[in-house]
């Protein structure tokens, strides 16, 4: 469920015989602005990658007899190879997004809305932000599955969790991390260990397994809580007949939960209602019980 | 490359024992530090060696895009700039692509210093003459 499920072109910059070196001044800065703009590079030559994966390839490089004709003979990968001899930076990058054509491809959003003219209508913006298991300390409890409302887990075909939906997590939500009694769910991108993927310490597994059950945090079953707390504000909502008023209750009433689990505001204020919480969380319960009994039958 | 002036579609063909270099720009968040990973990248660029540069190892896992199981079946030592090891390698297993235990090195970039994670990068494999 990727925005973009297509694969990017890549982009290989060629140095080798028959071509004449980038200028030395330019050269990182043609790579990074690649990169910026989501594209995956290969300088070609010993120690890069032994082969490429389908897809499409951009050849640039400085041809002082001209591109030289390339064609893939398995058939698998689309070439276009052009030269970029003289060319500035942004020249060599505008030369790119002219080969990529309408091909669609994901982009950092700083970079997607500097984009102007065609290339706007084929870049999608979507930040990967999911959560990553750490295989050596999950014990595969399945509580992260219970807990999470996205299904942005799964369970693998050898009964061990999975991240199976990455693209259904909410941006810079971390709260099922908070909800792992073993300190095993990352978020590459959050600014903190060990969340972060950063060291574990005794203190931590310590505090994260204080904290396991969230609900007793809060004073219940965390998403009884959450239930109660929207079937107040709807109650309010049908005697005050205030949109605003009962969204500003719910924010207050969520403050607590939202403090103690980290999660973004936005993230409860999209919840669904009471009866499809209700839903999600037995069909969530039963995969991850289903889960834990294969396992134990297959273990047995 | 071939030694003609036509490039093939397996431009990067190494010799077993070469190093694979992989460099990830973590180009959708801001945590890591972009001094560090503009200096790694400058170093890498005038290392005069081939190498592998992704615009974001989580975008790509997401992706479970296929370069990511080229990067962990392929031959010889494999090092890594990115962020912390522990997240790296669990990227690479929601891409259906675990990383072998063996022979993979992964520097910080949010915590070591540019000139750390260059040394680490360019380093002459164990073993060599060099």
């Amino acid at each position: 469920m990727i925005a973009t499920p297509l694969l990017p072109p890549r982009v290989v910059v060629y140095e080798g015989a028959g071509a004449t070196p980038l200028p030395s001044g330019d050269r990182a800065g043609i790579f990074a602005s690649l990169l910026d703009r989501g594209y995956a590079v290969t300088r070609a030559g010993t120690g890069a990658a032994d082969q490429l994966a389908g897809g499409a390839m951009i050849v640039i490089g400085c041809f002082p007899e001209g591109p030289p004709a390339v064609a893939d003979a398995s058939g698998q990968c689309e070439v276009a190879v052009r030269d970029v001899t003289g060319l500035s930076v942004g020249e060599t990058i505008a030369v790119v997004e002219e080969a990529r054509g309408t091909r669609r491809m994901n982009r950092p959003p700083d970079a997607a809305a500097a984009a102007n003219g065609p290339v706007a209508n084929t870049v999608d913006t979507w930040k990967p932000w999911f959560p990553v298991i750490d295989t050596a300390r999950c014990t595969n409890c399945m509580q992260c599955l219970s807990f999470c409302l996205f299904d942005v887990y799964g369970v693998a075909g050898d009964q061990t969790l999975r991240v199976e939906n990455p693209s259904n997590c909410k941006v810079n939500c971390p709260a099922c991390s908070r909800v792992c009694p073993e300190v095993a769910i990352m978020f590459p991108k959050y600014h903190a260990g060990p969340i972060d993927g950063g060291p574990v310490a005794d203190a931590d597994v310590h505090r994260e397994k204080m904290k396991v059950d969230i609900s007793a945090l809060l004073g219940g079953d965390i998403y009884a809580k959450l239930r109660e707390r929207s079937a107040d504000a709807k109650s309010r909502f049908s005697k005050e007949r205030s949109a605003d008023q009962a969204l500003a209750e719910r924010r207050r009433c969520l403050t607590k939960l939202a403090d103690a689990a980290q999660i973004p505001r936005e993230v409860l204020d999209a919840l669904p209602s009471p009866e499809e919480i209700q839903r999600r969380v037995e069909a969530a319960a039963a995969r991850a019980a289903a889960a834990k009994e294969a396992a134990s039958g297959g273990s047995a | 490359m071939s030694e003609s002036n036509t490039p093939n579609t397996t431009p990067t063909a190494v010799a077993a024992d070469a190093v694979r270099i992989l460099y990830c720009r973590c180009a959708y968040a801001q945590v890591v530090p972009p001094a560090v990973k503009d200096a790694v990248l400058a170093g890498l660029a005038d290392a005069g060696r081939g190498f592998e540069m992704v615009p974001d190892l989580c975008e790509m896992a997401a992706r479970r895009d296929p370069h990511l199981a080229e990067l962990a079946r392929g031959t010889g030592p494999l090092r890594i700039a990115a962020c912390w090891p522990r997240a790296v390698q669990g990227l690479f297993v929601l891409a259906d692509a675990p990383l072998p235990q063996q022979g993979v090195e992964i520097l910080n970039m949010r915590t070591d210093t540019a000139e750390t994670v260059l040394a680490g990068m360019l380093a002459a494999p164990e073993g060599s003459a060099s």
